[in-house]
Order: C-alpha cells, then sequence, then structure tokens
C-alpha cells in the first residue's frame, strides 16, 4: 500500500512542479524535509524513551495484566457471546489496552492473534465456512466488532502528537489531551452502538 | 473549557505519580525498569526514522510543487463551510489508508499553520482519535482469512465521520 502511495506522492509532486515551473523550490523542499524528519526525531526520541520506561515499569508492576482483567466485564457487554475464559478475551483484552496506552507496536501482534482465535471460535461453532478451509470466509460478529472498535481508536494520551506539536513550537503540546480523550469517548460510544445495532440485524 | 484544559495538565503528571508509586509498592526496580523501557523506545523512534524521511521528503515535494494547494482548492470551499480547512482535505483521505503517510501531511500541517492554530487543533484532535481502516481492515482480515467484510467498514466510516464532527467542535472550542 504505502509502495504505491509513496510513489504516487513523489511522481505526482515532481510532475506537476516540472509543468507549474516550481522545480527549483521541490529540490530544496527535498533535501530541508530529509534533514527536518530527522530533528523530529531527536524530539521524538526524549518522549518516546519517557513513555515506553514509564509503561516499562507500569508492565512489571503489574499494572498492564491488572487493567486487563479490569476491562473484563466491558468485553462481555462488547461481545456477549465469546464464552468466558475464551483465548479470544485475553487477546482482544491486551490489544485494547496497548491502544488506550498507544503502546502501537504491541496493538497489531494481539489483534492478529484476537482475529485467529475468534476463526478459531466460528470453527467451535460449527461455522461451515470455517470448518472447511475455504478462502472466502465472512466475518462474525464479534470480528467486525472487534475491528470497528480498533479503527475508532481508543488512545487515552496521543504521545506521538504531543511530540510533534512541542517540535513545531506549540506553546501547550499537551493541551489536545482533555479534547483527545472526549473526541475519542464520543467517536467510541457511536461505534459501540453501531456494532451493537449491527450485530442484531 | 476549563475542565479539558485541567484534565489536559494534571493526567500527565497523575500518570506519573501513580505508576512510579505503583511500581514501589510493588516493588519493582522503578528506575531500572524505567531505563530498560526507555532503551526501547529508543530503539523504536530509530526504527521509525527512515520511514519519517522518506515520507516527509514526499510530503515536502508533494507541497513544493504546489499540487496540495490545487488539490485542496478543489474541495476546499466546500469543506470550509463545515469548518474543515483545505490542507485538513488530503490529511482525511490519506489517513485511511496509511497512518505514516498522514504523519508527513500532520507535520507539514504544523509547519504551516502552527500547532496552536485552528487547524493545528483541528488536526491534532483528528489524529489522536482516528485509526487507518482499509490498513487495518486487510492486515487484519488477511489473517482470519475473512473476504467478506460484512459492516466493518460501514462501521469504521460512522465512526470517523463522529471523530470528525467532535474534532471540528472541539478544535473550535480550543481556539
Amino acid at each position: 500500500m504505502l509502495n504505491y502511495i509513496w510513489a504516487i506522492m513523489i511522481l505526482i509532486g515532481i510532475l506537476y512542479a516540472a509543468f507549474t515551473g516550481n522545480i527549483t523550490s521541490v529540490t530544496e523542499a527535498a533535501l530541508d524535509s530529509a534533514g527536518e524528519a530527522v530533528s523530529l526525531c531527536i524530539t521524538m526520541a526524549g518522549i518516546m524513551a519517557l513513555w515506553m520506561g514509564l509503561m516499562e515499569v507500569a508492565g512489571k508492576a503489574g499494572l498492564i495484566a491488572k487493567l486487563s482483567s479490569g476491562i473484563q466485564p466491558f468485553l462481555s457487554f462488547l461481545f456477549p457471546k465469546i464464552p468466558k475464559r475464551h483465548a479470544a478475551r485475553e487477546y482482544i483484552a491486551t490489544n485494547f489496552i496497548a491502544n488506550i496506552l498507544g503502546l502501537g507496536w504491541a496493538c497489531t501482534p494481539a489483534g492478529l492473534k484476537a482475529m485467529e482465535a475468534l476463526a478459531g471460535l466460528e470453527k467451535e461453532r460449527g461455522n461451515p465456512e470455517y470448518v472447511k478451509d475455504v478462502g472466502k470466509r465472512s466475518a462474525s460478529s464479534e470480528m467486525c466488532t472487534f475491528l470497528v472498535m480498533n479503527i475508532s481508536s481508543l488512545q487515552l494520551i496521543p504521545v506521538n502528537m504531543i511530540a510533534y506539536r512541542s517540535q513545531y513550537g506549540s506553546v501547550n503540546p499537551t493541551a489536545i489531551i482533555g479534547p483527545a480523550i472526549v473526541a475519542t469517548l464520543i467517536s467510541t460510544v457511536a461505534a459501540i452502538l453501531f456494532c451493537k445495532v449491527a450485530a442484531k440485524k | 473549557m476549563n475542565i479539558l484544559s485541567n484534565i489536559s495538565n494534571i493526567i500527565i503528571p497523575a500518570l506519573i505519580f501513580y505508576i512510579v508509586g505503583y511500581g514501589l509498592i510493588s516493588k519493582v526496580k522503578v528506575y531500572e525498569e524505567f531505563i530498560n523501557g526507555a532503551k526501547s523506545g529508543l530503539k523504536t523512534v530509530v526504527q521509525i526514522m527512515p520511514t519519517l524521511i522518506g515520507l516527509m521528503v514526499a510530503v515536502g515535494v508533494l507541497r513544493a510543487s504546489g499540487f496540495m494547494q490545487f488539490f485542496g482548492g478543489l474541495f476546499g470551499n466546500l469543506t470550509e463551510q463545515v469548518g474543515i480547512p483545505a490542507d485538513v482535505v488530503p490529511l482525511l483521505l490519506i489517513k485511511m489508508f496509511s497512518s505514516s503517510a498522514a504523519t508527513g501531511l500532520v507535520l507539514d500541517i504544523f509547519k504551516t499553520h502552527g500547532p496552536d492554530s485552528y487547524t493545528g487543533m483541528l488536526t491534532s484532535v483528528l489524529m489522536s482519535c482516528t485509526e487507518t481502516i482499509f490498513y487495518t481492515m486487510s492486515v487484519y482480515f488477511l489473517t482470519a482469512k475473512v473476504t467478506k467484510t460484512r459492516w466493518t467498514l460501514a462501521g469504521a466510516l460512522f465512526s470517523m465521520v463522529i471523530s470528525l464532527i467532535v474534532s471540528v467542535i472541539m478544535a473550535g472550542m480550543m481556539t
């Protein structure tokens, strides 16, 4: 995906510049942007190191495990048909918590495991599309709900955004935390309602 | 608005206090573990550095060519009526496909408008409450070998529209 997006951006940029006579500024922009990316990473390095350091402490202290068991009632509400103690629940919990804490690297592996476990659940339920290994499976309601929740974003503290804002001279880089939490909450509640209604059909 | 800015100001110190305090009570070697985590944080940044260079160069080229203004101008008149500046339009589109490509555009917006402007605030809040739709769907469904995705896309788009509306309201309140 990114291969095409990246190539298209560069090719269109250069072609458009050639036709509109902006080609010299393209040279400048390319060189400047490369340097800027490096200085951005230096700002980000500090913030990311701080955040990941705290998360390591939280993980070792058992806080993250505590959080995963804390959201079990919420998972029962969201996925009433997944049996208690099913592996899918654990992976979904890990994925949600990683999302909430902004641990991007931990979201995807747990999320993919959750999808496999949900496919396993369909097999246990005797869904013919899943019992036989055919190419055309349709998503279970749980899968749809899980993905919509993932896409609606659950992140509590937008660590990256704060780093970018401070790099570009924001007076108060963390000012967006409150509004971001409100926006995330509202869009997540909307997503939950949507999933509840759609799953009933 | 005061409540929101209070939350924004207090949440990080409160979180740090809670985590370090909890760690100490649970007899974790807090400082050593912090250092270990910080190391992996630095590694993550080093890993994304090449990606960021590639994408920022691409966005820089696209912007300098004048194409972004041309593209934003196509829809800008319409979207500005509902509080979405022309520069945010390409961001909305790209965010559906790739999170890192969107980052390139976000930085460009911060550079031109400043992170505290209305456009900057809208971008900040919007990027904090949305995720990449098509990337997530393709990777996750591929794992489960699912081809019929039923109402996933509709749900994802619905939640994105809600995010957009709330972000516009929030950005208006903040600036």
